[in-house]
């Protein structure tokens, strides 16, 4: 990876030092973990909402 | 067409002879269960056109990332992907399709649990699924602990006290780098995919199952018993 470009990942995901945390009430969750639970949460949503067309549009 | 010659097992029929030989039953069994068309069938009924169904191949497209490049990982060994590029790329690519094969592994399973996919005899389909996460669990955690750096052990010596607390410390050693290497490279994997094989192989047998709106009547709501 070129100088430059390591600068801008590494200024996007910083993964040096202490990691970022949520608290709320009782609930301690990691940025990280929470980023990947919405990913997925979205995923699944637009998995089922998204029509699904065939090729050829035989229905 | 130039002529073959088939025996009659090729076919599939076998010799009356030799119908209770081992062979005949195994295969009488998969072309029962598993015939051509249904092992790789051309067409599926149309309330599969939906793109929650393309996750379980995705995850089987994640997994064989994973294998592959997991085998250059073995083949080059911790110098490598620690000190040179290609070794480092090589092992993000591993990293990065791990993730995405949990991903999808979620994705999906959150599919089949709320349509409530085990129902028409596929109990096995699920619980198959359910041991492949289990052991694919295994596997990240043995595979950070493999990885040689100083992450590997911080996991290490956080993870056996936990596992002590549990009974499990003598048989399954987290300090042991030796042990941790073979169950990531050998056993977890091996259990993975034999079980993902055979999960795949339930769901050709039993075919895909119908929405929740097109179960036979008679399945929960049947008030005179038995088959209808
Ligand atoms: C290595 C991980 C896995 C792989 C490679 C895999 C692969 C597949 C594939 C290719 C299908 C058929 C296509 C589809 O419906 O997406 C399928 C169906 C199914 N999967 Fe998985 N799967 C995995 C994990 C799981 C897990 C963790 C569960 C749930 C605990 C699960 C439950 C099911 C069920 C119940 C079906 C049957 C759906 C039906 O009959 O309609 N799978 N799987």
């Amino acid at each position: 990876m070129t100088a430059a470009l390591a600068v801008v990942v590494a200024a996007l995901v910083n993964i040096t030092g202490p990691g970022h945390y949520i608290h709320w009430g009782f609930i301690q969750i990691s940025v990280g973990n929470i980023i990947v639970i919405s990913l997925m949460v979205v995923t699944f949503l637009a998995a089922i909402l998204i029509p699904y067309h065939r090729k050829g549009g035989r229905s | 067409m130039t002529a073959v010659d088939h025996t009659p097992a090729e076919t599939g029929e076998g010799l009356a002879e030799d119908a209770d030989q081992w062979t005949a039953k195994i295969r009488r069994f998969l072309m029962s269960n598993l015939p051509p068309g249904r092992l790789i069938p051309d067409r599926q009924p149309s309330y599969m056109a939906s793109w929650i169904y393309i996750f379980g191949a995705l995850t089987m497209g994640a997994l064989a990332m994973v294998i592959i490049s997991g085998g250059l990982l073995s083949v080059e060994g911790p110098t490598w992907w620690h000190a040179s590029s290609v070794g480092l790329f090589v092992n993000s690519l591993h990293l990065w399709s791990v993730e995405l094969f949990f991903f999808f592994m979620v994705v999906h399973l959150w599919g089949k649990f709320f349509m409530a996919a085990w129902r028409g005899n596929r109990a096995l389909t699920w619980m198959t699924g359910v041991i492949t996460f289990m052991a694919s669990i295994g596997a990240g955690l043995t595979g950070y602990l493999s990885q040689t750096n100083f992450d590997s052990q911080w996991i290490s010596t956080q993870a056996k006290d936990g596992l002590n607390g549990v009974g499990v410390g003598s048989f399954f050693n987290v300090l042991n780098f030796g042990q941790m290497l073979m169950w990531h490279i050998m056993i977890l994997p091996l259990a993975v995919v034999a079980i993902s094989v055979l999960h795949v192989l339930l769901v050709r047998t039993r075919g895909i199952v119908p929405p929740i709106e097109l179960e036979p009547a008679n399945s929960a709501t049947a008030t005179t018993g038995g088959e209808a």
